[in-house]
Formats: structure tokens, C-alpha cells, sequence
């Protein structure tokens, strides 16, 4: 009875109060939880970035301390060098950029160039309306076109045999989407289509030319095509071969405008159906505008591709930056400096694709912003 | 009471009036008759220009037709060949050459790309910041350049390279130079062939064994004992079998510098290196994002459940990871196989004898454009649709059983 036993064993009172524990931050935080954060893992870091290190080392070495960057025009100062040389570009990239393309009308090349490049990075803001950006490319195509072929403005005409360089990637770029978009969208419906022949045609040329390589379907375009036709209809090299790119491109597009389809609700069109619209009128006003905004994302994958594949056209003999390059390493004072040449394209291309692919994933980011918000 | 006289009622009974009233090209069934069969007969005048223009246009040129010409004996040789080609060899036996060559080297590109790309989707994710950067830079290096130049690149590589004096040495086992890379081989290649391919029938005598095993145990919940010890004996017997009944040749060749060239080893030719690391490398790219996608597609939650009983890291992988990523990666998996058979086809820009090189050339000495372009696209739509099948017939044993 007379034994105190405490009421109760919780703590009355203020606890003792101790600082805080100090998590690691700054260069400490990042050591610990992406490089060391095992004993282990520390191994495979420190082992890693070793042989990191040497490659980089090696890299380095032959690419800039061993380096020559000027050279006489015969490659003399390459030959005693034991590291890159980078001579060779300084002087080829204008055979590289432009091709066999006159050397007095180069400069026709470099506008298109810059014309390319400047509406990309306009056309990449959003502060211009679709319908302006769209005109604004087809404009800048039909520019690159006469600039190229000349024979109006007083500019001297150039056959395409001479096309090459970079204006040339650009302009079979552009056609190819140009005429390939449409083609998908009418594949696409096509293959969705109620009329089981239009259906069977689509579904057959879709899944044909898919089956088949690029190349293979080049070849048929530039070696098949003028059979068919009749002896007094010829149709240039770079057009048969453009027909070609753009039934390949318009296979492959026409899958993915057919997932946008599929994406729409039925009611969508049903609703149309009982406002009285016809078919086209439909698809015009109602489906389309939503299953291309839904597609333009996966479009994107289809539309760098389309760009990397106009190398294909170096395999015809037409001189894209690829076959002008194949062009420019012939000749034999700088034949040994291919590597280097091909490096040159390769980071060029890189740039190129590396920049629409960004702006394909910030279209896609954009598109899921205005969904969460649409969905609040 | 004025349910039978309602009009509401009687409608229906009535029969379908718009069919006899509605004039025939307001009737949507006979209007797409009529476009239908408009379709077909445009189409078909078309083709028949086509046609005919072509028959003419042969006719002038005094060419014949058909596939006569397969038998006929070929005026070219070809350089690395699945079996010796020379002049006199028919075109039939030139287009084995070429698809043999295409089928080998895919296959080998497959199976390098496969095991890239998975190692580089892990990696991506993993929490070593080191070695997910530099699966990052592969990815978005060899992703955003065309495959063309890659090879192109690959090719000049290798013809720049100093000769086989002064090679590069690769441990002394391998040497780099200008006539390709020379590796260690087998002695008996023939042989070495054999017990590579008894590897792989182990493999799914092994694989077939560990599926019954499973299947009994669900059915009966008892574990097979030495199912482990089974399963590895499956793998390695049938080739060990054959190792032996060979008379188990040991010899190894190792290359060697005698003189201007080497002695011993095998040599990959550059043509050959370049068409194989510009479809491999390119393709894991492509393969890596896809197993990462797939990875990355697993409820966070299942991930937290496997913790949660205490699963180690590997099982985690093994049982729970892995099972539900293939049922994503399988169908995207098999357009990157079948995107690798098709651009093998590149191989014709550095002269290594694929199928299409081999139609091109047999093309040129032929003049049959219209056969030989016709043989070529049939053959590859059947190996793609071969693949196509290959990969349904997988992504059945990993997909969601549903009733």
C-alpha cells in the first residue's frame, strides 16, 4: 500500500532536445547515393569510371593533342601527324554540304540551309499557330526547290543531276513527308474503310511494303517503274526514287494515324452521322483534326526516321551528304582521313535528330500538361 | 383502346417503305457497289497499261520473261560465301548463297543485339549515375544517326586500319587490321558447328523440362527433386554427346604473324564486321529503350509487395520483374527483329554478298530486273512474316492466361 508505484510510464514533460541529424548534401549526397552507395557498387563505380578515364584519355589524344586542324590542299601535314585529322573537312565541306552543285552558285545551297534551320528553330516556339508554322514549311520547301533547280529570277538552271549536299537530304526530306502524310491519312481510312475492296487494297499495300526493305522498294522504283511506263514518259532518277520513299513512309504512318483513329470515341462519329455530315465532311471536320493531334507524338519516331533515311538515296548514286562525303574521301590524297569525314556526318546527323527528337518528346509533355489539366 | 389505332404502333409492322421508294443511288448498298466496282475496273485499266507497256517495252529490248533463267549458270563470283560460289553456278544456287549469308548474319545480329540491348536497359536504370549515363549517351548516340553511316563508318574503320604487321593486338589472342579482325578458332570448325547447335537443342530440351516441371508442381504441389541437376544435364549432355562421339577435339587455333599475314584463327572480313556492328549496335539502341519501357511498365506496387516478403533482389528480377516486362517487350521486340532482317539489306553499300547484293548483282548480269527484284521481295516478306510467327508463338507462353 505504502509502495509508490509510478501511474503511468509516460514521460511528462519536455523531452531533451537534440539537434538534428545532417543528411549529406552537395557532393557528399551525390557520392553516397548515385556512385557509393555499396561497398560493392564503390568497386564497380571506381573500375568503371578507371577504364572511363583511359578511353577518354585515348579519345582525346587522337582527336585533339595529336590532332592537325590546317593542312596544305595535298594532305602533307595529315601524313606526318599521328593523331586525327580534322584538315580533311576544312577542306571538303563544301563537296560534303553541296554536292557537285556549281561552285559559283553554292551560295544557293547555303540559303536553303538557313532557311531550313531558321524556320526549324521558329517553328519550334509556340507562339505561331499551326496553320502559320505549316505554310510557313510549305513555302520554305517550294523555296528550296526553285532555289536549287533555278531558271526563274535570272537564276542560272541546274540539272538534278547536280543536286547534292544537304539541300538535297532536305528537299527529299521534305517531300517525303510532304507527300507521304496525306497518303497515310488516306491508307489509314482506307484500312478502316467499310468497302472490303478499298479495305483489302490498303491493307495489302500497307503490310506489302512493310515487309519488304527500303532498299528493296528503291530499287523497284528506280529500276521497275520506267518499264511500265511508256518509252516516251520518262520520269527523273530523283523523282522514281522519291515515289518510292514516300510509299514507304506512308506504310508506316499509316499504322500510327490508324492507332490515333482507333483512339477516338465511336460517339464522336455517330454524332456527326446524326447532325446529317457526310463521309468526308466527317472525317474533314470531326475525326481527323482529333486523331492527328493524338498520332503527332508517335509521328515524330516516323519523321526522324524519314530523315535518316535519305542516306538510302548514297546506294542510287544520288549525292546526299552521305554520297557526297563517299564523293569527297575519293580522292586519293585524302582517302586515309575517311574516319574523320564520317565522323563529320555522323555529328551532323546527330544534331539534326537529336534536335526534332527533343521537340517530338516536348510536343508529347505538352500534350500530356493539357490532358491532366483538361482532366481536373 | 387506342392502341390499335395508334400510327405509333402500326409503323413497324409496316414493311421497310425506304427501300422501294429511295431511288438506287441514294441506297448506300448499291452506291458502294457501284464506287467498289469503279475502283476495281480503274485499277485494272491501269495495270493493264502498265502491263502492256512493260510487254513492250521488253519486247523492244528483246528480252524474254519467266523464271527460266534461274537454272542458267551465273557469270560472277561472289566473295565471302556461305558455301564456295564461282562462274558456272547457277542463279538459283547464287540466291542461296545470298539468303544463307542474310539468314546467318541475322541471326548473329540478333542474338548480339538482344544481349546489348538488355544489358543497356538495365543499366539505364540503374542507381549508379556513372553507369546509366553511359548507357543514356549509347542509346541517344546510336538512336539519332543513321544506320547507313554507322556501317559506312564501321567499314572505313576497319580498310583504315594499319596491315597485319601492325596490327592492333588484343591481348595477343585477337588482332585488328586492315583485313578485318583475326580471332581464336576451333580447329574442326565443322564440329565446333555441331556441338554449338547440340548447346542449343540442350537449351530447349532444358527449357521444355523446367515448363512440364512447373506445370506438374501447380498441378500436384510437390517440387521435382534434382529438377537443377536435371535441367543442367539436359543442357549439356546432348552436346557433350556429340563433343565425344567426334573424338573430343581439343585444338584451339590461335592466330599468329608469320610474314605479311597470319597463320591460324579465323578472320571476319571488314565487309562482313561492318554490315554485323552497324545492324547490332544500332538495333540494341532501339532494344535497350524497349526493355527499359518494359521494366519501367511494372506497378510500383508489385515491386513493393516483393520487398515486403522479403524477396532478394535477384527474385525480384527473376520472378516477379521480368515476367510481367516481357508481356510489353515480346510484340515491339519483334518489329526491331524484323526492322534487323530487312536493313540487312545495307550490306549491298559495303559489298558484303547478302541477298540483296547478290539480286543486284544477279540483276545486272541477267537483265531480268522485274523476276529477280520479285524473288528478292518474296523472300524477305516470308522471312519477316517467319519472325512474325516466331514472336506470336512466344508472346503465347508469357501473356496473361485468360479463358
Amino acid at each position: 500500500m505504502t509502495t509508490l508505484a509510478p501511474r503511468s510510464f509516460a514521460r511528462s514533460g519536455p523531452a531533451a532536445s537534440r539537434p538534428a541529424p545532417t543528411p549529406p548534401h552537395g557532393v557528399r549526397l551525390f557520392l553516397t547515393t548515385h556512385l557509393f552507395p555499396s561497398p560493392l557498387a564503390g568497386l564497380t563505380s571506381l573500375v568503371l569510371g578507371a577504364v572511363l578515364v583511359l578511353a577518354l584519355w585515348h579519345i582525346a589524344r587522337w582527336a585533339v593533342i595529336d590532332a592537325v586542324w590546317v593542312s596544305p590542299a595535298d594532305g602533307s601535314a595529315c601524313r606526318a601527324a599521328a593523331g586525327a585529322c580534322w584538315a580533311v573537312i576544312g577542306e571538303k565541306y563544301r563537296v560534303m554540304l553541296f554536292g557537285a552543285y556549281a561552285y559559283d552558285e553554292q551560295w544557293r545551297g547555303a540559303v536553303i540551309i538557313v532557311l531550313w534551320i531558321v524556320w526549324g528553330a521558329i517553328s519550334a516556339g509556340s507562339w505561331l499557330s499551326v496553320r502559320v508554322r505549316l505554310a510557313g514549311w510549305a513555302l520554305v520547301f517550294a523555296a528550296s526547290i526553285v532555289l536549287l533547280k533555278g531558271g526563274i529570277l535570272g537564276l542560272t538552271p541546274v540539272g538534278t543531276d547536280q543536286w547534292g549536299g544537304l539541300p538535297l537530304t532536305f528537299i527529299i526530306f521534305g517531300g517525303t513527308i510532304t507527300g507521304g502524310l496525306p497518303l497515310a491519312v488516306l491508307l489509314a481510312l482506307g484500312r478502316r474503310s467499310e468497302l472490303p475492296v478499298v479495305r483489302l487494297l490498303c491493307v495489302a499495300t500497307i503490310e506489302g511494303v512493310r515487309g519488304i526493305p527500303l532498299l528493296a522498294l528503291l530499287f523497284f522504283a528506280a529500276l521497275v517503274l520506267p518499264l511500265f511506263l511508256p518509252a516516251q514518259l520518262t520520269v527523273d532518277k530523283l523523282i522514281r526514287a522519291e515515289i518510292g520513299m514516300i510509299i514507304f513512309f506512308a506504310a508506316y504512318a499509316a499504322e500510327v494515324v490508324r492507332g490515333g483513329l482507333q483512339a477516338i470515341p465511336e460517339g464522336q462519329e455517330e454524332a456527326a452521322q446524326a447532325l446529317g455530315l457526310g463521309y468526308w465532311l466527317r472525317m474533314r471536320k470531326v475525326v481527323l483534326p482529333q486523331a492527328l493531334a493524338i498520332s503527332v507524338p508517335a509521328l515524330f519516331n516516323d519523321i526522324i526516321r524519314a530523315f535518316k533515311n535519305t542516306t538510302f538515296f548514297s546506294i542510287l548514286g544520288l549525292f546526299d551528304v552521305l554520297g557526297a562525303t563517299k564523293a569527297a574521301l575519293q580522292d586519293p590524297n585524302w582517302v586515309r582521313y575517311g574516319t574523320e569525314g564520317y565522323i563529320f556526318v555522323f555529328v551532323l546527323y546527330f544534331i539534326i535528330c537529336s534536335a526534332m527528337s527533343a521537340y517530338g518528346s516536348s510536343i508529347e509533355r505538352s500534350h500530356q500538361r493539357r490532358g491532366r489539366r483538361a482532366a481536373r | 383502346m387506342s392502341s390499335t389505332s395508334s400510327p405509333v404502333r402500326a409503323a413497324p409492322s409496316a414493311p421497310p417503305r425506304a427501300s422501294s421508294t429511295v431511288p438506287p443511288w441514294r441506297n448506300p448498298r448499291v452506291r458502294s457497289a457501284v464506287w467498289q466496282g469503279l475502283l476495281v475496273l480503274v485499277l485494272a485499266a491501269i495495270a493493264f497499261w502498265l502491263v502492256s507497256n512493260a510487254a513492250r517495252a521488253l519486247d523492244e529490248r528483246g528480252m524474254t520473261s519467266g523464271l527460266g533463267f534461274l537454272l542458267d549458270p551465273a557469270q560472277f563470283a561472289l566473295g565471302e560465301a556461305f558455301f564456295v560460289f564461282t562462274p558456272g553456278h547457277s542463279y538459283l544456287a547464287a540466291f542461296a548463297v545470298g539468303l544463307g549469308n542474310t539468314v546467318m548474319l541475322s541471326i548473329v545480329s540478333i542474338v548480339t543485339a538482344t544481349v546489348i540491348g538488355v544489358g543497356l536497359g538495365f543499366a539505364r536504370l540503374s542507381r549508379n549515375t556513372l553507369i546509366s549515363g553511359l548507357a543514356h549517351a549509347y542509346i541517344e548516340a546510336f538512336r539519332n544517326t543513321p544506320q547507313l553511316v554507322q556501317i559506312v563508318f564501321w567499314y572505313s574503320f576497319f580498310t583504315l586500319l594499319p596491315g597485319p604487321r601492325q596490327s592492333w593486338s588484343i591481348f595477343g589472342l585477337a588482332f585488328a587490321s586492315n583485313r578485318g579482325l583475326t580471332v581464336p578458332a576451333p580447329e574442326n570448325s565443322t564440329i565446333a558447328l555441331l556441338v554449338l547447335c547440340m548447346l542449343l537443342v540442350g537449351a530447349v530440351l532444358a527449357f521444355t523440362i523446367g515448363h512440364v516441371a512447373d506445370r506438374s508442381r501447380r498441378r500436384t504441389g510437390r517440387r521435382w527433386k534434382g529438377l537443377r541437376s536435371l535441367e543442367l544435364a539436359a543442357l549439356l549432355v546432348p552436346a557433350l554427346a556429340a563433343w565425344l562421339a567426334s573424338g573430343a577435339p581439343l585444338g584451339w587455333s590461335v592466330p599468329e604473324l608469320r610474314g605479311f599475314n597470319y597463320t591460324g584463327g579465323a578472320t571476319l572480313a571488314p565487309e562482313f564486321l561492318a554490315i554485323y556492328f552497324g545492324l547490332s549496335f544500332y538495333i540494341a539502341a532501339f532494344i535497350a529503350e524497349i526493355v527499359r519501357g518494359g521494366l519501367v511498365s511494372v506497378d510500383a506496387g508489385q515491386i513493393e509487395a516483393a520487398n515486403a516478403i522479403g524477396l532478394s533482389r535477384a527474385d525480384l528480377y527473376r520472378k516477379v520483374m521480368v515476367p510481367q516486362a516481357l508481356r510489353v517487350i515480346i510484340p515491339p521486340l519483334a518489329a526491331q527483329y524484323i526492322s534487323l532482317l530487312k536493313n540487312s539489306s545495307l550490306g549491298v553499300a559495303v559489298g558484303y554478298p547478302d541477298l540483296f547484293s547478290v539480286s543486284n548483282t544477279a540483276l545486272t548480269y541477267s537483265g531480268r530486273t522485274i523476276e529477280v527484284l520479285s524473288i528478292m521481295a518474296v523472300i524477305y516478306l516470308v522471312l519477316c512474316l517467319a519472325i512474325g510467327a516466331g514472336a506470336n508463338l512466344i508472346n503465347r507462353f508469357v501473356q496473361i492466361p485468360e479463358r
